[in-house]
């Protein structure tokens, strides 16, 4: 599984949710590649992303993406993080 | 927290500031990486020009602002400042508006300062070291939470 996390500059809350997605898969024993990505490199990196992880202010720049855009009000909070992977996870 | 430590060198650290809108807001967090060697000018100027582009998205957090720009020929190495407002003003942001805190972050590449945000992450994450930061009046206070 592809997962990438998409913010603006590629450096601040991209890298944020890269960490806290990956930390909450290794618990819930999902193996799956995180990359981080600004949203001009998304456009190509994220096109072959099975999930696609973004604050709110920036999922309607994602909804043309074939994989699901997931977004996260809070990058820190991991129990908002688990949950909505879980979710789409099934 | 010793990444926080290091991130945040000499001359990156202003307390109680007064400021009036964001824009000046992120402006001084510009200036403390350019007193601290870490940016030249012109990294300054691509922070503001990023948030004007991309907007409140910076806003990570209650009250708390991560600006920053792309990594640049403006970056001299990776580091952090930080900047705490006497008033808090609104950076446009729905959810966590008005702002206090302001971090700026200066990355010469994508994935090379992830102890560095996993530092900064573990920090936000405490509310009391939050509110510890919030009210700091010297830079002792700040880095005695950095252990």
């Amino acid at each position: 599984m592809k997962i990438i996390a998409v913010c603006g500059m590629g450096i601040g809350t991209s890298v944020l949710l890269k960490m806290n997605a990956e930390k909450v898969l290794e618990l819930l024993g999902v193996k799956a590649e995180v990359l981080a990505s600004d949203m001009a490199k998304a456009k190509h990196d994220a096109l072959d992303a099975d999930i696609i992880l973004t604050t709110p202010e920036l999922v309607t720049q994602l909804e043309d993406m074939p994989g699901i855009v997931v977004s996260i009000d809070r990058v820190f909070d991991l129990t908002e993080i688990r949950q909505k992977l879980i979710n789409v996870l099934g | 927290m010793r990444a926080l430590d290091i991130a945040l060198a000499s001359g990156s650290i202003r307390l109680k500031q007064e400021c009036t809108d964001y824009s000046e807001a992120i402006f001084l967090a510009g200036a403390a990486l350019e007193q601290s060697g870490r940016t030249e000018p012109e990294y300054t100027k691509q922070m503001q020009d990023a948030f004007v582009e991309l907007g409140p998205y910076m806003v990570i957090a209650e009250g708390i602002a991560l600006a920053h720009a792309r990594p640049s020929e403006a970056v001299i190495s990776t580091g952090l400042s930080l900047v705490t407002l006497k008033s808090p003003v609104e950076f446009g942001s729905e959810r966590f508006d008005p702002v206090s805190i302001v971090f700026g972050l200066a990355a010469v590449d994508h994935d090379g300062h992830i102890d560095l945000m996993a530092a900064l992450s573990e920090l936000l994450m405490d509310e009391a070291k939050v509110k510890i930061l919030l009210q700091a009046e010297n830079e002792s206070q700040v880095r005695a939470m950095f252990g």
